[in-house]
């Protein structure tokens, strides 16, 4: 047994025997269940230890040698492989609901492989290769082959690329600088390339045009996808980064810059919002505050920026997923789903309609839901060290706030008379309404999640001790 | 000495490959430079690789453009990827990629500096593609001269990463970008509704 078998080599091959399949349910059970598996693995048996099972030893062997490199997963990694193939079965189980379970699982998973396997490469700098084929593996899943390609799956192409060579040209040059850490040029050039590799990853402003339009474009669930597991990747490669290398780390200039992009992502994102009237550009804006938060919360540093990080994982995967799905449900009987079209709407779908309000006040961190607790710890972090900073989180905030009160106010409106119905199908109901709970259940047991969570940290030598 | 006129020659070739590419409007001629683009990368590249894994780059750049050619080949005659704004845009472009050239000149000395090893050749004609492809890029959105332009930028980033990086694993990958990439661009120009037939009418 190998630990790079099972939770790289083995989601490969269900992606391409999911690929086979026709009927959706069918994809759904395997994906599904086969990433639920995955996460059971990882968060019961450990890597590299012997375990007795009667007269059998079992042992998972945490390397696999490929073309001369290793890809290296250890016990310190499986609280992420944990998280990471939980949350990914929560997508799977819902893709059918969305509509997308024949496209998004087999893609999904092979995706989710990839991305498992940028973070266990070695050296990890050639995780920026790994991110580059998931990124192309995600096109056919963006872009419908049954509709004509938008601007937004090109510029979303054109980013991702563009990003490789950067942080290719930046880590060859790190091996530079780690020998003279003294020579200013080569650190100054280090973080240009740096800084425009990372721009183009996570999208970082004025880069993130590509989210907005495809919000207006494609299936809100299988972009939701995308903007989950990608910004993941990337911010847990920029960790790596961070991790490695000394200078780095302990270079507060890198974090005022952290601090500044996170501080623009999170205001333009929320002011933004405030002003967008299509609910899928809408959930686009509050994607691209939630990045500024997580960059916000490395730019902490101490001992509280990591696991503060960490923290943001669960209640934006769930906020999203809930986010995403119900924006299929309305996608699937409304185009656009823009504020005229979707007025009243709460009277006809009202789990939907819930899921889209709900999840966007729990992005903005309303008590007792899932985002709360963690915004509060961030706001208080950001407010000790300087007010400036936490009055500007303050204005991103409202600005989600304003369109979250914008979207409540529209989907009620219905006309006088309108009988309340419920248009969802059960399957659709059933989801939104679990993951509603869930949101609900994180908001005030925040610390059910705190044991896998507080581990997650061990994955990096440095950051997390 | 005869080494040195070569990569020279592969460079210009580079050059006028990448210059034939941003203002050609005809895709046969787009794809018939991208093929000859790749004999100048690999002859870059087999500079500092053994011949096997410089053939690998010049292989897996034919498979590339092979992949587009048969694509667009079953495309409707009236899909066509030809720019419209004659004369103005062809003459535009010429004079952005005469500036693009006018940077990559003055860039390539201190470049060759910060990279010691490469050589001149290596690194005018590496930033060449990787200059002329984002400016392909930064006038396009149509997936052909999208692929083409990203074909490009990652031709000049391999040449110039071949002398720094040796890997196996590396070249591998690039290479199942590079072909990934391609076939991103067959998906992204066949996408979209079925057209009607006869039949279906």
């Amino acid at each position: 047994m190998n630990a790079p078998v099972i939770w790289i080599i083995v989601p490969l091959i269900l992606a391409a025997l999911t690929s086979l399949f026709r009927r959706g349910r069918v994809i759904v059970i395997l994906g599904g269940a086969t990433t639920l598996l995955l996460a059971g693995i990882s968060l019961l048996i450990p890597i590299d230890t012997a375990l007795a099972i009667g007269p059998l030893s079992l042992k998972i062997a945490p390397s696999l040698q490929i073309l001369g490199r290793r890809i290296v997963l250890n016990s310190g990694e499986q609280p992420l492989l944990t998280i990471t193939y939980g949350l990914a079965a929560f997508w799977f189980f819902g893709a059918e609901a969305a509509g997308v379970a024949r496209r998004l699982i087999p893609v999904g998973l092979a995706i989710l492989a990839l991305l498992v396997a940028s973070v266990a490469v070695q050296p990890f700098l050639y995780a920026a290769l790994l991110i580059e084929i998931a990124a192309l593996l995600a096109v056919p899943l963006l872009s419908p082959p049954n509709k004509k390609s938008g601007r937004g799956v090109v510029r979303f192409l054109i980013y991702q690329t563009l990003a490789m060579p950067f942080i290719l040209f930046a880590g060859w040059l790190l091996a530079g600088v780690e020998a003279s850490p003294a020579d200013i040029a080569l650190v100054a050039q280090i973080a240009i390339l740096l800084g425009l590799g990372f721009a183009f990853l996570l999208a970082i402003f004025p880069l993130y045009t590509w989210i907005l339009l495809l919000a207006e474009e494609t299936s809100s669930y299988a972009l939701g996808f995308i903007l989950w597991l990608l910004p993941l990747t990337v911010e847990l490669f920029g960790l790596g980064f961070l991790d490695h290398y000394t200078f780095l780390r302990e270079s507060p200039r890198l974090v005022q810059a952290l601090q500044v992009t996170g501080l623009l992502m999170l205001v333009t994102g929320g002011l933004g919002a405030a002003f967008e009237r299509h609910l899928g550009r809408l959930m686009g804006y509050a994607v691209v505050a939630q990045t500024g938060m997580s960059l916000l919360a490395i730019s902490l540093g101490g001992q509280n920026s990591i696991p503060v990080f960490f923290l943001l994982l669960v209640p934006h995967a769930l906020g999203l997923g809930i986010w995403t799905l119900s924006l299929s449900v309305f996608q699937h009987t409304l185009e656009p789903v823009r504020f005229n079209t979707v007025q009243g709407m709460a009277r006809l779908f009202p789990f939907a309609s819930a899921g889209i309000v709900l999840a966007n006040l729990s992005a903005v961190g309303i008590p007792l839901l899932a985002g709360f607790p963690v915004r509060l710890v961030l706001w208080e972090g950001l407010s000790e060290q300087s007010l400036g900073v936490a009055f500007w989180f303050g204005i991103g905030i409202l600005g989600l706030l304003a369109g979250a009160i914008r979207t409540l106010a529209v989907l009620v409106m219905a006309p006088t008379g309108t009988q309340w119905q419920t248009r969802e199908s059960w399957q659709q109901r059933m989801l939104l309404g679990l993951g509603i709970g869930v949101l609900f259940l994180l908001g005030l047991f925040p610390q059910i999640i705190y044991p896998i969570i507080a581990n997650l940290p061990l994955a990096y030598e440095h950051l997390g001790h | 000495m005869l080494i040195e006129i070569i990569s020279w020659t592969a460079a210009v070739v580079l050059v006028v490959t990448s210059v034939g590419l941003l203002i050609s409007r005809d895709w046969r001629w787009s794809l018939g430079l991208l093929a000859v683009q790749y004999l100048g990368m690999f002859w870059l590249v087999r500079l500092h690789w053994p011949l096997a894994m410089a053939a690998v780059k010049l292989v897996t750049g034919w498979m590339a453009g092979s992949a587009l050619n048969i694509t667009r080949i079953g495309l409707a005659k009236d899909s066509n990827d030809d720019e419209e704004a004659w004369p103005q845009a062809r003459l535009f472009r010429l004079l952005a990629a005469a500036l693009v050239l006018l940077v990559v000149i003055s860039a390539t000395p201190r470049v060759n500096n910060v990279l010691p090893g490469i050589g001149l050749p290596a690194v005018f004609g590496g930033l060449i593609l990787f200059g002329m492809g984002l400016l392909h890029l930064g006038i396009t959105i149509r997936p052909l001269r999208v692929i083409l332009g990203l074909l490009t930028v990652l031709s000049g980033f391999e040449i110039i990463y071949a002398a720094l990086e040796g890997s196996v694993l590396v070249a591998a990958l690039l290479a199942g970008i590079n072909l990934g990439l391609a076939l991103v661009g067959s998906y992204l120009l066949t996408a979209g509704p079925e057209p009607k037939t006869e039949e279906s009418l």
